[in-house]
């Protein structure tokens, strides 16, 4: 999976989390917590969606790894089945 | 339309589920109504078959009004002598302002209803078969008659022409329900530091266990011990029914969840007391997303005997919450944080939450409530029992 692929997964899962919120306008490297109002459980449920969709672990210690788009795309192309082609586009 | 939540005076009938003819079974969804609280599964609590709708999707209608009429389902072993008879209608799922829509073969020789309530229904035009009882075994009493009747007239006054909008709606009927709290209910405060070192400990080595799914949050764990911790003090997991508080046997912690845009919403974990953490886990998840995309379900709103409120992810402190009628207590949690803390004589850094309790001191006093906290804070020395 490309990095642009990562991407836009990661886009689609926030939208689906948190769909009041434009996801394409997000900042990429500013902490969503400074960008959504996301909680606890947002934070598990994209977790959880992540590691449906691709198919990668992620533990509980990693989670401050996850703190913005641009960081979320870094860790996920270095991790997990499936992933870490970096094939980017960009 | 049932009245959900104390702060419910309307609803919105969006869509049937269940047509004419329809058997129903305890647990189903016959109708979807629209509420200040959103999107609500209006659930069938007794067995039969849906005869006849009365309100139509995009009707809204007061509380109180009745939405369709049930027929008792006839039992097979029943003699044919005895079921040749029509099967008599029992009380709509719903209220009714209207004697128009409510059969003539009502069954009021089943009604428990005071003379007094009885006339008073007569007086305006109440169908008692439909308003629910609030006095001793389900009885109706007069005060539920003029509760249903000022239910019915409520809606025309608080519509100057539709023009508020879904979410100052929310605001006007949660505030509402909050001003009859502090008006009506004498709160005492209590508040207790608790030690969440072990409870932490416990939760990181049981989540490196879990698959990503089955990850617990800590939240399920605070909700947990408030639900364990009743059973020590269980005139705290009580409801008002009338001028009683009814202490109830199950333990439904209604957890207070924030909607998106604003807003408020404390739908019920059912028996909470009596489901591991990992189901309780799977049930929170089920029910916060339910509650911010709409989903609910009618008993999750009506049936919460505490509420557990958490704002320890703002940042936040200490929350004294206010309580939500009929409950008798509100337990809430800041947000856990390294402090000092002394253990055997040592300074040492610890991660520390607040908890309070907002408790109605009609029902019990501060020692009561300390014995609760206390207990609160006892449990989650041992997570793992929990």
């Amino acid at each position: 999976m490309t990095r642009d692929e990562i991407r836009a997964t990661v886009l689609r899962t926030l939208g689906e989390i948190a769909p009041e919120v434009d996801v394409a306008a997000l900042a990429s490297d500013v902490p969503f917590r400074d960008q959504l109002d996301l909680d606890s459980m947002d934070h598990l449920n994209f977790v959880i969606a992540l590691h449906a969709a691709l198919d990668v672990e992620i533990p509980e210690a990693d989670y401050p790894k996850l703190t913005t788009l641009d960081a979320c795309v870094d860790y996920l192309d270095l991790a997990g089945p499936g992933l870490g082609s970096s094939a980017s586009t960009v | 339309m049932p009245i959900l939540t104390a702060d419910m005076s309307a609803g919105t009938l969006v869509e049937w589920r269940k047509q004419p003819g329809d058997a129903l079974k305890r647990g189903d969804t016959i109708a979807v109504v629209e509420t200040d609280k959103g999107l609500i599964d209006i659930e069938v609590f007794t067995p039969g078959v849906l005869e006849k709708i009365v309100v139509q999707p995009g009707a809204t209608v007061p509380t109180g009004t009745v939405l369709a009429i049930v027929r008792d389902t006839v039992p097979a072993a029943v003699p044919a002598s005895v079921t040749a008879a029509p099967p008599t209608p029992r009380a709509p799922i719903i209220a009714t302002p209207s004697a128009a829509v409510v059969p003539a073969a009502a069954p009021s020789d089943r009604l428990r209803i005071s003379p007094l309530a009885r006339k008073r229904a007569a007086e305006l035009g109440i169908d008692p078969a439909a308003v629910h009882g609030t006095g001793p075994g389900g009885s109706i009493r007069r005060e539920d008659i003029e509760q249903a009747a000022a239910a019915r007239a409520a809606p025309a006054a608080a519509k100057p022409g539709g023009a508020l909008d879904r979410q100052a709606r929310l605001r006007q009927a949660i505030g509402a329900a909050m001003a009859r709290s502090k008006r009506e209910i004498p709160h005492y405060y209590l508040a207790t530091t608790i030690d969440m070192h072990r409870a932490m400990t416990w939760l990181t080595a049981e989540n490196l266990a879990r698959p990503v799914p089955d990850r617990l949050l800590y939240g399920v764990l605070l909700i947990k011990a408030v639900a364990l911790a009743l059973r020590e003090v269980p005139e705290l997991n009580s409801v008002w029914r009338g001028t009683e508080p009814v202490r109830s046997d199950a333990v439904h912690v209604g957890v207070a969840v924030s909607l998106r845009g604003g807003g408020l919403v404390a739908p019920a974990l059912h028996d909470t007391a009596g489901q591991s953490v990992g189901e309780l886990m799977r049930a929170l998840r089920d029910l916060v997303q339910r509650a911010r995309s709409g989903g609910l379900r009618s008993s999750e709103l009506s049936d919460p005997t505490i509420t557990v409120t958490s704002l320890g992810e703002q940042g936040v402190e200490s929350v004294f919450g206010v309580i939500f009628p009929p409950q008798v207590a509100i337990v809430g949690f800041g947000k856990i944080a390294e402090r000092p803390w002394v253990v055997d004589g040592q300074v040492t850094v610890r991660p520390l939450v607040t908890a309070t309790l907002s408790a109605d001191h009609r029902v019990s006093d501060g020692h009561r409530g300390g014995l609760f906290l206390a207990a609160v804070d006892r449990l989650l020395q041992e997570p793992s029992r929990l």
